[in-house]
């Protein structure tokens, strides 16, 4: 079981490499490297506290195998506020009060830029269904459905401008 | 010296968005969860697959010979270090790792240490435990009366009072009775126009936080440090303490943000035994559940409460009679503080000449039950309500009328005796029968979906007497640290505090920096629980700050500088100290009068320091072919006194609501042999977005609590407590069914339906 493996991928955007064991999940790496913004909860991708996007595409890292990731782009919150500047997604979460324990939010911040990214003007139930297989215990829901809106109509706003 | 301008009031009443927000959005807070110390081990849990039996043995072998783990340990490796190794908040009954006998599925028999986790879970498969299988008990009714005996003996802890006399109980599971006589019972049914008699019963739920239970125990040169997600890190200190006979200055505990607790991480949980595991193996210990090992570490109760009322013609409730068990499980937890402090507002908030309650915490063999938000309280509504309901019903009375005619008024004493007041229950009631427009007509759908309306009110005690401490730094450049042991798990503590430190100190709420607990740092608080932080932790913040902002005035009058002046605070320092330096330290130390209640009649004058008063009124929509209810409009109003900050309250109230639709109307354990056999998010459902009601409203009644900081009391479980009574109240207004058990499932309704249709 100690046997492990150099992979390469493309962090955030940055060239990035890691020495895995073959069991190891996109959680487990990237705990390895110090970024926790993804975390396993449920452990069977049904909570949505360990989305990260591979490729783009948004995916479990509780569930995805970090050998996976080898030549791959890997995204996770930690790439939203590179500059120091929070994502007008960010923002909104803490305008409207989005969340409370925020151990659910950076899975939530993720998908609605993702959802975002494809509808730049979502209605109530688009939110809902695409945000269907992220799970808040607190039950901030309300507020991230007016989160995800009022970042979308910042986001709209500074396109036009 | 520069004057400056105080900040205007209104630090507090301000909707200041929480303080760690930028954290949280970001993918940064500090969770225990995440976590690492070098040379760290990890834990896996080696857990019992009976629910009653005798050990007989455990063998280790293989596990410990697996490459990789640095060593297997059982309960009787832990006796050699630690002699008494049993722990509990109400009782000392929880073994650090089973002795002798296991009394539920999934106690922990043995773990396994190494430094890869995965290692460590492979090892635990490997692990063989044979036991001599007794009978079990689940029912809590039937633990009253059963042949299985849980606990040989009763271990009190010795911590409260009003528990000694269960000290050295043999051959019993009834951990606590608690029983109030209040008036003449007897005579009242006797002599009543109508007597109505019901049962209820509600479901074994889990908290389900989602950073599941983690704590790692650090050991050092005669101390002990422990980071924990814990709601309760003084408790945890004492405990730790009191197991390895050491003077709590030698035990550290450290708590970050939590993901989640809802009283699942309170007093000690994981503590003990990475605590033992540190000292014996002397590396930091880390012990991270998964969310299935959640559903067998702690619970809310499964209750049934038999509930009988004498009522006159027109509808004035004269005597009731409460008979109430909690299925406390295997070990008691906090349970009998629950059967006793929820179970004498059993009555519910009405006004009611002869009451008589009987409230019995039984252990049986689930999964052990503690507190979940409300503390017994949302199981106390569900029956009261249910039954509220069915009387008016009866009587042909409606049913906010009848509650209007039994209502407790302010002034007036409660079932204890203790009198109401600051208590704004029919505020909360003509709140909700407002906004749902209660007496205009109603549309009730036609044809296979029917449509109904309910409501439900409900009340809680404080928990009492309970101590709160807080310190308030103010450095020599006027900035200030406030250091609290109150927990933030998400509900805004740090935030609303500081906003009571800035009203205070009239400074701006987020310049203050909140110091997260370190029970080396931050001083005693009895525990984040049972929404008492607000008032209690509220109260002793405000006495802190308000202790620093006198010594201010003090050193400038010290300095002959004229009083009442706003002399800006660094000036002061420089001028008192020559330099930038000093700090001015104020202290507040907050705790409630109390009276216990008596032992015979369970009647005190001064049973809480405030009352929590919370309603929901809803509208459904059944579908009388499936038995699916929808929830068209949720209406839920509490009395929180003054809210300090508006914004968090009301995100308060609306998850506190929507947790409990998942109590409500989805989520329970479903057991099979004392085995949870949907102890997982994919079988065991928590409500997602598409759960929440379509439209959703949540009023904060005009209230003040005189006794609370700035008038602020709790709110955090408020508005859990009527929603699972107004659901089966409009589901019997919709389509003519009485569910007397939770959950309210399709199949549930559909069947009520179907046995209505035969009749």
């Amino acid at each position: 079981m100690d046997s492990s493996t150099l992979i390469r991928f493309t962090l955030n955007g940055q060239p990035a490499s890691a020495r895995i064991k073959s069991y190891f999940t996109v959680v487990d790496l990237l705990q390895s490297l110090h970024l926790y913004g993804a975390r396993e909860s449920c452990g069977q991708g049904l909570c949505g506290c360990c989305t990260v996007l591979l490729d783009g595409v948004a995916v479990s890292g509780c569930l995805t195998l970090a050998q996976l990731v080898g030549g791959r782009s890997l995204t996770t919150v930690e790439s939203l506020d590179q500059s120091g500047i929070l994502s007008p997604v960010q923002q909104a979460f803490i305008d409207e009060g989005a969340f409370q324990c925020g151990f659910c939010t950076p899975g939530f911040v993720l998908m609605v830029h993702q959802l975002l990214e494809r509808n730049a003007d979502p209605t109530d139930d688009e939110i809902r269904d695409h945000l269907a297989g992220n799970l808040c215990r607190c039950a901030a829901y309300p507020e991230i459905i007016r989160a995800t809106k009022s970042a979308a109509a910042r986001m709209r706003a500074a396109a036009t401008a | 010296m520069t004057l400056v301008k105080p900040m205007p009031a209104g630090q507090v009443g301000r909707s200041v968005p929480r303080l760690e927000a930028r954290q949280k959005v970001t993918g940064r807070t500090d969770y225990t969860h995440n976590l690492t110390i070098p040379g760290m081990l990890h834990v896996k849990v080696f857990r019992s697959t009976t629910a009653h039996g005798r050990i007989v043995s455990i063998d280790t072998t293989a596990a410990g010979a697996l490459p990789g783990v640095h060593s297997v340990i059982t309960g009787e490796d832990i006796r050699k270090v630690v002699p008494e190794p049993y722990y509990g908040p109400a009782f000392h009954d929880q073994p650090v790792l089973a002795l002798d006998k296991v009394r539920h599925v999934g106690e922990p028999v043995a773990v396994v240490l190494a430094e890869d986790p995965y290692v460590a879970a492979e090892a635990v498969q490997l692990i063989v435990a044979e036991y001599e299988d007794l009978e079990p008990v689940f029912d809590e009714v039937e633990a009253m009366t059963s042949k299985a005996i849980v606990h040989d003996a009763l271990k009190p802890a010795g911590t409260f009072a009003d528990l000694k006399h269960v000290a050295a109980h043999r051959n019993t599971n009834i951990a606590l009775d608690y029983h109030l006589r209040r008036g003449d019972t007897s005579a009242a049914f006797a002599a009543a126009d109508h007597v109505y008699e019901h049962e209820f019963r509600s479901q074994q739920v889990m908290h389900t936080p989602l950073e599941p239970m983690v704590s790692l125990a650090e050991p050092g040169d005669g101390i002990m440090t422990i980071h924990t997600a814990s709601q309760s890190p003084s408790f945890v200190r004492t405990e730790i303490a009191r197991l390895f006979g050491w003077p709590e200055n030698r035990v550290r505990v450290k708590v970050p943000h939590l993901g989640g607790g809802f009283g699942a991480k309170l007093y000690i949980k994981l503590e003990a035994l990475v605590a033992c595991l540190a000292l014996m193996v002397r590396r930091p210990v880390k012990l991270s559940l998964t969310m299935e090992e959640q559903f067998y570490t702690i619970t809310k109760h499964a209750t049934t409460f038999r509930i009988k009322s004498a009522v006159t013609s027109n509808g004035v409730v004269t005597a009731r009679h409460c008979e109430v068990f909690w299925n406390g499980g295997a070990y008691a937890d906090i349970g009998p503080r629950v059967t006793q402090k929820s179970g004498f507002t059993a009555p519910g908030p009405y006004d009611i000449e002869n009451v008589s309650i009987d409230s019995y915490a039984l252990y049986t063999n689930r999964p052990p039950a503690g507190a979940l938000r409300g503390f017994g309280i949302p199981q106390l509504v569900w029956a009261y309500e249910s039954h509220t309901d069915l009387i008016a019903r009866d009587l042909g009375i409606d049913p906010l009328e009848l509650r209007r005619r039994n209502i407790l008024k302010d002034g007036r004493p409660h079932a204890t005796g203790t009198l109401m007041q600051d208590a704004a229950i029919e505020l909360v009631l003509e709140c909700i029968a407002e906004r749902m427009q209660w007496s205009a007509p109603f549309d009730r759908g036609t044809g296979t979906v029917l449509r109904g309306r309910g409501i439900a009110i409900g009340f809680k005690a404080s928990i009492s007497p309970t101590t709160s401490v807080a310190i308030v730094n103010i450095a020599a450049d006027g900035s200030t640290n406030l250091y609290m042991s109150t927990v933030d798990m998400g509900q805004g503590s740090d935030t609303a505090m500081a906003q009571i430190v800035a009203e205070t100190l009239g400074i701006e709420t987020e310049t203050i920096r909140v110091v997260r607990p370190d029970t080396d740092v931050t001083p005693y608080d009895m525990a984040t629980l049972g929404s008492r932080s607000t008032f209690h932790m509220g109260n002793a913040v405000k006495m802190a700050a308000t202790h620093a902002k006198e010594q201010l005035a003090e050193m400038a009058a010290s300095l002959g500088l004229t009083p009442g002046t706003n002399y800006q605070t660094s000036d002061l320092f420089k001028k008192k100290f020559g330099m930038q330096a000093g700090n001015v330290i104020g202290v507040g130390t907050f705790i409630p009068s109390y009276k216990s209640p008596d032992l015979a009649t369970g009647l005190s004058e001064n049973v809480t320091p405030f009352w929590m008063i919370g309603g929901t009124g809803v509208e459904v929509e059944v579908d009388t072919e499936t038995g699916h209810v929808r929830i068209l409009r949720m209406v839920n109003a509490a009395d929180l006194g003054r809210p300090l900050n508006p914004k968090i309250v009301e995100t308060q109230l609306s998850g506190a609501a929507v947790m409990q639709l998942g109590f409500t109307l989805t989520e329970k354990m479903e057991m099979d042999g004392g085995q949870v056999t949907n102890a997982s998010l994919a079988d065991y459902k928590i409500p997602g977005l598409h759960d929440v009601p379509l439209v959703m409203e949540n009023h904060i009644v005009q209230a003040n609590q005189h006794s609370g900081p700035y008038g602020a009391k709790g709110v955090g479980e408020s508005a859990t407590f009527g929603v699972s009574p107004a659901i089966a109240n409009a589901i019997h207004d919709a389509v003519g069914v009485r569910l007397t058990e939770l959950p309210l499932t399709p199949e549930a309704v559909f069947r009520a339906l179907h046995a209505a249709s035969k009749d």
